[in-house]
C-alpha cells in the first residue's frame, strides 16, 4: 500500500518531467559526473533556488551530469554545513551558502566553520533597501537619521531573523551615525510576507530587505525607498545610495558556493573553471535577469579574500549588537 | 459585473482540454502528497518548479493550484484512518475523525471531510473572486498586537480539548508550550533548551510531534492493550454513505468553518492550523452533543476540514493582489511567478488577466475534480482498516517514521519522533489528553513572538493590546469564550441545588 503510493508519486513526478520536455537532454560527454549540490535550506528559499539554478545551467551546458540537489535545512545553514563537512566523500559535492551563514555560525556557536570548507565562487548578491510606507511622515533618509538620533528606540527596524543580514546592516549604519548598535529597536520577522504586511500596514517604522522584494510595491506607490546599500544607484532606480546620504557604507547580501576542504588542487581547479564557465554563460545571465539577482561573480581566489574580510566585519558587528558575547 | 466577465473568460482558458489535464494532474499529485506525511505541497512545488519551465505559465499555475488544494484534501485521509495527520492543518481532524473510523464510521468521516472541503473551497474561491482586495485591507490592519490577541483567542480552544481532568489537561498544555520554546529565539537569536544539539536549533516540527503523539503513541498503546482487551474496529458499520443525521449535523459546521478559514488564511501570519482550532472550539460550544467531542463527533471533522481548505484559498488573496506570500507554498508560487518574469501584485490583474482569472477559474474546476476523485475512493480507503491488526499497527509505525524522515532528511527527527511517541504512549496510559499539547506547541511560540514584537514597537508599553480596537475586541471575545461556559455551569448548578433544596 505504502510502497505503491510512494511509487505512483514518483511516477507522477516523472510523468510531469517528461511531459514538459526539459529532461530529454541526451547525455553528452560531461566533465563532472554525479555532482551533488547541497542547499542548506528548505525548498523555495534563496539558497535552494540558487542550487537549482546552478543545477539547471550546469546540465544544460554539459559541464556536469547527474547533478542532484539535496536540501538539508536548519539553523541558518549550519546544519547543512556540518553535514557537508563530515559527510563521506564519494561523489564530488558542493555547498551553496551566503552571508547569513557567516552570522549564523557565530551566533549558533556552530562546531564547524567556513575554515573547514573551500570557497569556490561568489555568485550573486542583493543590495538592501530601506523602505517606509508611503504615508509615513519620513520622506527622506535624512529625516530618518534625525529621528533615530533624537530617540533611537522610537524607530522600529523590521527585517529578517536576529543576527541576519538586515540586522547586521542596521548595526553598521548605527555605528556610522555614532549611535551604539545595541540601542537599535530591531523587530525580527520571518521575512517575506510577514515583513511586507508589517510595513504596508504601518506597524513598524521601516523595513529592510533585498531591493527586488520591495520593487513592485515601490513601483505602485505603496512603499517609499529611502536608501539602498549599493555602491552606486541601481540601474533604472532613483533611490539614492547610503553613501550619497552621508553613510559611508556598501553592503551586499551575497550568495556563493563552496567545495569540501580535502579536495586536491587539480579538483579545485576543475570545479573553479566549471563554475566560471557557468557564471559567464548566457543561460546563467538569463536566470539572473529573470530572478532579479545581481551578478557578483568572483572566482575562488578572490572570493577567499573577500570572505576573510566579510567574516571579520560580521563578527565584530554581531558583538557590538550584543548578539554575541 | 466586470468581475463576472473576467471570470467567464478565465473559465474559457481553464476549460480547454489541455489545461483541464494539468488541473487533473495537479489535484491527483496534491491528494497523493497530502496522504503522505512529510511531503508537503511546498516541497512538491519546489521540485516541480524547474521542470515546469517549458510549460505555459497559465498551465503551470493551474497545476500548482490543483496541487495546493489537493494536498489540503488528502491530508484528512490519513488523519482519519491512521491517526497520522499528513499536514499540520489536519491535526484537529485526527482527533474525532480517527475516533469515528474506529467505530466503523470512517466512510462518513471521509465523506464529510471531502464534501466539506469542496463546499469550503468553492465558497472561499467565490470570496477570493469578489472580496480579495477587501480581505487584504483587513489583513494589513493586523499588527503584532492584533496577532497576539488572535493567538490568545485560539488558545481558548484548549478549553474544548482539555478532557475530563483539568490538571491533566493543563499538564499536557504546558508540555506543549515547553516544547514550543525549543530552538533559536527569533527576536534575539539566542538558543533555548537545545542542549548544544545543532539539530534542535530550528525547534521541533509540529508535524513530528503530532505524528509522534497521535500515530506512534496511540498505536503503541493499542498494541500494548491488544492481548488484554480486544476493541472491535469496524471497517464499515452500516452504509458507506452519509445518513440524514450526518448531513444535518455537517452543513452548518462546513459553513462556519469556511467563514473562519478564509479570512484567517488571508492573514499573513494566520496559517491553516488556527482556523481549524477555532472551528473545533466553536462547534463544541454550539453543539447539542458536546459530550461526543473527542469520541467521534462528525461536526468536529466537518468544521475543521472546511476551515483548512478555506484557508488555502485565503492564502491566495494576498498573494495575487499584493504579491505577499503568507505560507511556504505561497512563497514558492511567488518564485514561480518570478520564473516567468511575472510580478504578482496589483498590476498582475491588469497585465496578465488570462493568467489570474484562468487560475481562479481552475480553482473551481479543481475543487469539482477533487470531489469526483475522492468520494468514490472512500469505500476503498476504509478497507485499510480490514488489514489484520498487527500488520496495520506495523504499517502505521513504518508510515509515520518514513514520513518524519522525509520532512527534513534528518535522522535526529526520527529520534525526536520516537521519544515523543514514547511520551505519547505514557500520556495515553496515564489518561493525559494529547490534543492540548499540540495546541500549546503550535500557538505558544506564535503568541510569544507577536507579544514581544508588539512590546518592542510600543517601547515596552503594555496598553497596546487594549488601545487597538481590533486587539481589544479579540481579547474580549476570548475572555467571554472562557468565562461564559463557567458562569452558565455555575448557575445551572445553583439552580439544581435550589431545586433539590425545595424538595
Amino acid at each position: 500500500m505504502l510502497l505503491n503510493k510512494l511509487g505512483s508519486f514518483r511516477y507522477m513526478l516523472a510523468a510531469v518531467a517528461l511531459a514538459t520536455g526539459t529532461m530529454t537532454a541526451l547525455p553528452a560527454p560531461a566533465q563532472v559526473k554525479g555532482l551533488e549540490l547541497i542547499a542548506p535550506a528548505s525548498p523555495g528559499g534563496g539558497w535552494d533556488q540558487h542550487a537549482r539554478a546552478v543545477q539547471q545551467v550546469l546540465q544544460k551546458l554539459d559541464l556536469a551530469s547527474g547533478v542532484q540537489v539535496a536540501n538539508i535545512p536548519g539553523a541558518g545553514g549550519t546544519i547543512g554545513l556540518a553535514q557537508f563537512v563530515t559527510a563521506k566523500k564519494r561523489a564530488p559535492s558542493m555547498l551553496v551558502g551566503g552571508q547569513i551563514m557567516v552570522g549564523a555560525i557565530v551566533t549558533n556557536k556552530s562546531p564547524v566553520t567556513l575554515d573547514q570548507v573551500t570557497p569556490l565562487a561568489r555568485l550573486t548578491g542583493e543590495y538592501t533597501a530601506i523602505v517606509v510606507p508611503t504615508d509615513s511622515p519620513l520622506t527622506s533618509f535624512e529625516q530618518l537619521v534625525e529621528k533615530f538620533k533624537a530617540d533611537p528606540g522610537s524607530v522600529s527596524w523590521g527585517g529578517g531573523s536576529a543576527g541576519g543580514s538586515d540586522q547586521i546592516l542596521a548595526g553598521l549604519i548605527a555605528k556610522q551615525l555614532k549611535i551604539e548598535p545595541s540601542k537599535i529597536n530591531y523587530v525580527a520577522t520571518a521575512g517575506g510576507g510577514e515583513l511586507m504586511s508589517s510595513i504596508l500596514g504601518g506597524h513598524i517604522t521601516l523595513a529592510m530587505g533585498g531591493y527586488n522584494e520591495f520593487a513592485p510595491q515601490i513601483q505602485t506607490g505603496k512603499l517609499r525607498a529611502l536608501a539602498v546599500s549599493a555602491p552606486e544607484r541601481l540601474a533604472g532606480v532613483e533611490t539614492p545610495t547610503l553613501k550619497e546620504q552621508g553613510v559611508d557604507l556598501e553592503f551586499v547580501n551575497w550568495r556563493g558556493i563552496f567545495a569540501q576542504s580535502g579536495i586536491k588542487a587539480s579538483e579545485k581547479k576543475q570545479l573553479d573553471e566549471m563554475i566560471g564557465k557557468m557564471a559567464k554563460s548566457a543561460e546563467w545571465q538569463e536566470i539572473l535577469t529573470q530572478r532579479g539577482w545581481i551578478d557578483q561573480y568572483q572566482p575562488a581566489d578572490q572570493f577567499a579574500g573577500f570572505l576573510k574580510e566579510e567574516r571579520a566585519q560580521i563578527e565584530t558587528t554581531l558583538t557590538e549588537l550584543g548578539l554575541v558575547k | 459585473m466586470e468581475t463576472l466577465v473576467a471570470l467567464s473568460s478565465g473559465f474559457a482558458v481553464a476549460m480547454t482540454p489541455y489545461n483541464l489535464m494539468w488541473s487533473a494532474l495537479g489535484v491527483t499529485i496534491g491528494t497523493a502528497i497530502g496522504v503522505l506525511p512529510g511531503i508537503g505541497p511546498a516541497l512538491t512545488l519546489a521540485l516541480l518548479l524547474p521542470v515546469t519551465y517549458g510549460l505555459e505559465p497559465v498551465s503551470a499555475f493551474i497545476m500548482f493550484a490543483g496541487i495546493y488544494y489537493g494536498a489540503m484534501y488528502g491530508g484528512s485521509t490519513t488523519a482519519i484512518l491512521l491517526n497520522t495527520p499528513g499536514e499540520s492543518g489536519s491535526i484537529v481532524t485526527a482527533i474525532d475523525g480517527h475516533a469515528m473510523a474506529r467505530q466503523g464510521r470512517g466512510a462518513q468521516a471521509l465523506a464529510t471531510a471531502a464534501i466539506g472541503s469542496f463546499i469550503a473551497g468553492t465558497i472561499a474561491t467565490l470570496a477570493l473572486t469578489f472580496v480579495a482586495p477587501l480581505m487584504v485591507k483587513l489583513a494589513l490592519l493586523f499588527g503584532p498586537a492584533e496577532y497576539f490577541a488572535l493567538m490568545v483567542l485560539a488558545l481558548t480552544t484548549v478549553t474544548a480539548v482539555l478532557g475530563a481532568s483539568l490538571s491533566r489537561g493543563l499538564a499536557s498544555l504546558f508540555f506543549g508550550l515547553a516544547l514550543g520554546l525549543v530552538g533559536i529565539d527569533l527576536q534575539t537569536g539566542q538558543a533555548r533548551l537545545t542542549f548544544g544539539i545543532l539539530e534542535l536549533l530550528d525547534g521541533i516540527d509540529t508535524v513530528i510531534v503530532a505524528v509522534g503523539l497521535f500515530a506512534i503513541g496511540e498505536t503503541l498503546y493499542n498494541a500494548a492493550r491488544y492481548r488484554f482487551e480486544k476493541e472491535e474496529i469496524y471497517a464499515l458499520k452500516g452504509s458507506k454513505w452519509m445518513g440524514k443525521e450526518d448531513w444535518k449535523r455537517s452543513w452548518k459546521p462546513w459553513l462556519r468553518g469556511t467563514a473562519l478559514g478564509f479570512p484567517i488564511g488571508a492573514l499573513p501570519a494566520g496559517g491553516s492550523e488556527i482556523p481549524t482550532f477555532l472551528s473545533y472550539l466553536v462547534e463544541k460550544r454550539l453543539s447539542k452533543h458536546p459530550e461526543e467531542f473527542g469520541k467521534g463527533a462528525i461536526e468536529a471533522v466537518a468544521g475543521p476540514e472546511a476551515a483548512n481548505n478555506a484557508s488555502a484559498a485565503g492564502t491566495l488573496a494576498p498573494l495575487l493582489s499584493l504579491g505577499l506570500p503568507t505560507s511556504a507554498t505561497a512563497a514558492i508560487m511567488l518564485a514561480a511567478f518570478q520564473q516567468y518574469g511575472l510580478q504578482p501584485g496589483p498590476l498582475l490583474f491588469d497585465n496578465n488577466p488570462d493568467l489570474v482569472w484562468g487560475m481562479i477559474a481552475s480553482l473551481y474546476i479543481g475543487n469539482a475534480l477533487l470531489l469526483l476523485l475522492n468520494l468514490p475512493l472512500v469505500g476503498l480507503w476504509v478497507k485499510l482498516l480490514v488489514i489484520p491488526r498487527p500488520w496495520l499497527y506495523a504499517g502505521i509505525l513504518v508510515f509515520a517514521t518514513l514520513g518524519a524522515y522525509t520532512l527534513n532528511n534528518n535522522v535526529v527527527d526520527l529520534i525526536i519522533l520516537w521519544i515523543i511517541g514514547l511520551i505519547g504512549f505514557g500520556m495515553r496510559v496515564l489518561d493525559v489528553p494529547v490534543a492540548p499539547c499540540v495546541v500549546g506547541l503550535i500557538l505558544g511560540p506564535l503568541a510569544e513572538q507577536q507579544f514581544r514584537r508588539a512590546l518592542a514597537i510600543s517601547q515596552g508599553d503594555p496598553t497596546v493590546f487594549f488601545t487597538h480596537p481590533l486587539s481589544l475586541g479579540l481579547l474580549i471575545t476570548a475572555a467571554l469564550l472562557v468565562l461564559v461556559p463557567v458562569v452558565l455551569k455555575a448557575r445551572q448548578n445553583r439552580r439544581e441545588q435550589d431545586a433539590q433544596a425545595q424538595i
